[in-house]
């Protein structure tokens, strides 16, 4: 089986003729399911340690100290202690909360970012669903996400928690009208919603230069209303430490915390991944048009790399974004979803249908 | 049974949505109960609850002798302990009619002004780290840190020193004392214009604190709103321009009124002070006269009896020490007027109508630290 | 048309001052400069205190086991809240007077306020501060402290 580290179809190719081969087709399907679902628990689970641990590490270095550097060479094992510390906890029931959907809650936040993740690819081949209406149908399923902070809430029986997921709930259901127009531009512009033809259309320049300026704004506007659909960053009212002591997850103690936590985490990296699929061109190298020389060389790193760096950057300015800034009111977060982001969209999108019609991009 | 002590005393309509700002919560500053009356979003009812931490000091001062009650003042309000301090050894001289050398005078201005620049570094770490910029919290502490290490070099402890004794100081301070104030100085000036980019022109912190909790002039002077939160109104209560004491009066320094009376005007006065304190200490640092660090004092001191009376500027507003004697050993009655237990009470007239987001960037604004409100 | 140029100016402004912020953020992300904190446990032996640190109170002993202390009891009419017991006895000297030796000089330390009193008062100098600061304990009792050491006396002409 040759194992070509920049296209992964022969190989995933030669996996499937040789289950096909042993087994009858049924079973064959069945077991490249249980196979594609175990890589994701895994690269879910140790992802998720990892940004945990960069996170404290990016904070640390902004204000002027060291972060978590004990635990394992450069401390790189701390959240897994962390996470075995929250498993050793009570699990501190409440009275009088329901108590079905309070269990079910973070499971229906964990499965809407399983869902989105197995929707984007990884390098050239390595694509679990390949729909061809592939950002259509990873901004439906990460909006499944506010039934289980919305569930949370609700069940635990507690104002603090009410008030945090009422927020929440209002919050994140603005802000998906943004994030799917400014996703919107760059299906105009490259005409397909499928996510491998989006990121094989970048193969000359990326969407971020191709489509100079309206790309750049629908840029800036998807970090921005990405960040608050993730409850991150100066959007985090919803778990406002200083008000609220932890909004919607309060009532939560050891394992099911962890999961909101895990959650939100990955969620982060979803929505990088797909800024830097859609905007920055997934997993094809840095390419410059006609420089074939140029590309030549870009092209000597593995596909895998370019993907893991440019999601890496935009979750660095998502970090970036988090320890600078104050927080938002409710109403001023609303104001400016409602008055500033979507009339920006809108004229946004306007300009580039008509750029497309003139054929004023690269 | 726990249901009854804890009573809401708040008997509004059955669709208020009362909320508990515990006394346990990160960002009120201490022990403080809010109890706040909610609709949906908007506060209609704030109340105050205080004393869980009164430790009945002024009770505990009236077995202690004079000399003895200095360890008491420090713990009020901790981030200006050098002043509640000199305010007893001000009160006490002046009954006693001692002259302190004028090296004593000098030095406590010095430390005064200190110590007014580490409580506002504290206040705004704090402030930063309620509205959620969490950055501002290390930064502040990062640059206290250079004033505590002045003081531990002098006295040994960090933030809570009893240093003053009525007739001067313990000891002599330390000789490196006056390099590392001129060091900070240039340290510190060049890092102020850093809060300013961080925060005060950040237009997210600026449409959460312009125009929210509006003090007028009036209200400030009637509910005894001192310091910076009333000289933010307009109120001009600064003590040091009033009734000059230490070495005030042969200074030049402005004090800084501003007539808007929001959040944002009590923050500006509060960094502009912070510049003007360094301009005292510039003018300060070089001049100490030589001299003794104590004047000479009876082992036992006997106030004749009367009453007494002095007031000084700490960070947060004017501490008055009322002492009446009658000529024993100890006071007969010693009374603090502390600035934060005026300050708390204009919160339930601020906040209304606004939002919790709201109560907590207010009650920021007025810098409130609590052992004080209840002493 | 006038509201329309207000508006894109105040969206404008706006993003410029999250800018700065975000450079000074990303100013010290990149250069984070001098750390402000240390390897606590690990640095106790580079760790260097100022002289003078109010950890505990010591009463000095020079090198022939002897203090300044007479037992005359100032110190703990001095101390606001009780810290210091003084316990006396009697002793003959060899010219056949009868003193007043310190027998035990008990510091509680868990009362004590660091208010430095006691240290002031003493007529002998016969207490100080010592920079000894890692006081922790789980037992309390450990905190009372007999502060002269056992078989010491005290120094000559000292009255």
């Amino acid at each position: 089986m040759a194992f070509n580290i920049y296209d992964f179809t022969e190989f995933t190719r030669n996996i499937d003729a040789g289950l096909r081969s042993a087994m009858s087709p049924g079973w064959a399907v069945f077991v490249e399911y249980l196979i594609i679902g175990l890589i994701f628990l895994l690269f879910y689970a140790v992802v998720g340690l990892f940004l945990v641990y960069a996170e404290r590490r990016v904070c640390a270095f902004i204000q002027n100290r060291l972060g978590p550097n004990r635990v394992g060479p450069q401390g790189i094992f701390q959240t897994i202690a962390d996470l075995i510390k929250l498993l050793m906890k009570e699990l501190v029931p409440i009275k009088n909360a329901d108590k079905l959907l309070f269990n079910i809650a973070p499971f229906i936040v964990i499965i809407a970012s399983f869902m989105a993740i197995a929707a984007i690819p990884f390098a050239k081949g390595l694509h679990a669903i390949d729909f061809n209406i592939g950002i259509f149908y990873v901004i439906a399923v990460s909006s499944l996400g506010v039934v289980g902070i919305l569930l949370a809430g609700w069940s635990s029986n507690s104002k603090y928690s009410l008030i945090g997921a009422m927020r929440s709930g209002a919050q994140v259901i603005s802000y998906e009208l943004s994030v799917g127009l400014s996703l919107l531009t760059i299906v105009v512009f490259s005409g397909t919603m499928q996510l491998s033809a989006i990121v094989a259309s970048q193969a000359d320049y990326w969407w971020i230069i191709k489509g100079h300026v309206p790309a750049v704004i629908a840029f800036v506007v998807f970090l921005i209303a990405s960040t608050a659909e993730t409850n991150r960053g100066p959007f985090d009212l919803a778990e406002a430490e200083s008000e609220l002591t932890a909004g919607f997850h309060t009532e939560y103690s050891g394992i099911r915390f962890a999961f909101f936590f895990l959650a939100e985490y990955m969620n982060m990296f979803i929505v990088a991944s797909i800024a830097a699929t859609v905007f920055l061109g997934g997993w094809m190298p840095f390419h410059l048009g006609p420089w074939t020389g140029f590309n030549h060389v870009m092209d000597y790193i593995p596909p895998f790399v370019w993907y893991a760096g440019k999601t890496a950057l935009v979750i660095f300015i998502m970090m970036w974004f988090k320890w600078t800034f104050p927080r938002l009111r409710i109403d001023q977060l609303l104001t400016l979803e409602w008055k500033y982001l979507l009339p920006i969209n809108l004229v946004n999108i306007v300009v580039v249908a008509f750029l497309v019609l003139m054929g004023w991009y690269l | 049974m726990q249901e009854e002590i804890v009573k809401n005393i708040i008997l509004g309509e059955d669709e208020d949505y009362i909320i508990n700002m515990g006394p346990q919560h990160p960002s009120t500053h201490g022990v403080l109960r809010f109890e706040v009356s909610l609709q949906g979003e908007r506060i209609k009812k704030v109340v105050p609850h205080c004393g869980y931490i009164h430790r009945g000091i002024e009770k505990m001062c009236e077995r202690d002798t004079y000399a003895q009650i200095i360890h008491l003042p420090d713990r009020m309000d901790y981030l200006s302990a050098h002043i509640n301090n000199e305010a007893v050894c001000l009160c006490v001289e002046k009954a006693l009619e001692v002259d302190v050398p004028e090296r004593v005078t000098y030095i406590r201005t010095i430390l005064d002004e200190l110590n007014r620049i580490a409580s506002h570094q504290l206040w705004w770490c704090a402030m930063g780290m309620d509205m959620g910029a969490l950055t501002t919290f290390f930064y502040g502490l990062r640059d206290r840190e250079k004033i505590l290490d002045i003081f531990e070099e002098s006295f040994g402890s960090r933030l809570i020193h009893s240093f003053n004794t009525p007739g001067g100081f313990m000891h002599d301070i330390h000789p490196g004392f006056q390099k590392r104030i001129k060091e900070f100085i240039t340290y510190f000036r060049q890092k102020l214009p850093e809060y300013d980019r961080l925060l005060t022109n950040n237009v997210i912190f600026r449409e959460r604190s312009i125009d929210i909790g509006t003090l007028s002039k009036d209200d400030a002077i009637q509910y005894g709103v001192t310091g910076p939160s009333g000289r933010g109104s307009g109120f001009s209560c600064d003590v040091r321009k009033i009734e000059p004491y230490g070495v005030y009066s042969r200074v030049e320094f402005n004090e800084i009124l501003m007539t808007e009376g929001d959040v944002m005007a009590r923050y500006k006065v509060r960094i502009a002070e912070m510049y003007e304190s360094m301009r005292i200490l510039e003018q300060l640092v070089d001049n100490i006269p030589a001299g003794d660090y104590s004047a000479k004092m009876k082992a036992v001191l006997r106030l004749p009896a009367g009453e007494f009376f002095q007031r000084v500027e700490t960070a947060r507003g004017e501490l008055a020490v009322f002492i009446v004697s009658d000529g024993n050993k100890s006071p007969y009655r010693i009374k603090f007027r502390s600035p934060n237990f005026s300050n708390l009470f204009i919160i339930s007239k601020l906040a209304e109508g606004f939002k919790i987001a709201d109560l907590v960037a207010i009650s920021g604004s007025l810098d409130l630290v609590i052992p004080d409100i209840d002493r | 048309m006038r509201s329309v140029i207000n508006y894109i100016k105040e969206i404008l402004w706006g993003v410029r001052t999250l800018w700065t912020g975000m450079r000074v953020t990303g100013g010290y992300f990149v250069s984070p400069g001098e750390i402000v904190t240390q390897k606590y446990p690990e640095n106790r032996d580079e760790l260097k205190m100022f002289e003078g640190v109010k950890g505990e109170v010591i009463m000095p002993h020079d090198e022939n086991n002897q203090h300044r202390c007479t037992g005359c009891g100032i110190c703990q009419m001095n101390c606001p809240n009780g810290s210091i017991e003084i316990i006396t006895r009697k002793e003959m000297t060899p010219e056949g007077k009868e003193v007043r030796v310190i027998d035990k000089h008990i510091y509680h330390l868990d009362m004590c306020t660091f208010c430095a009193l006691c240290i002031k008062t003493c007529p002998s100098n016969a207490l100080a501060f010592g920079p000894e600061f890692e006081n922790a304990v789980f037992d309390k009792t450990k905190l009372t402290k007999i502060l002269n050491q056992p078989g010491s006396s005290i120094k000559k002409d000292i009255k």
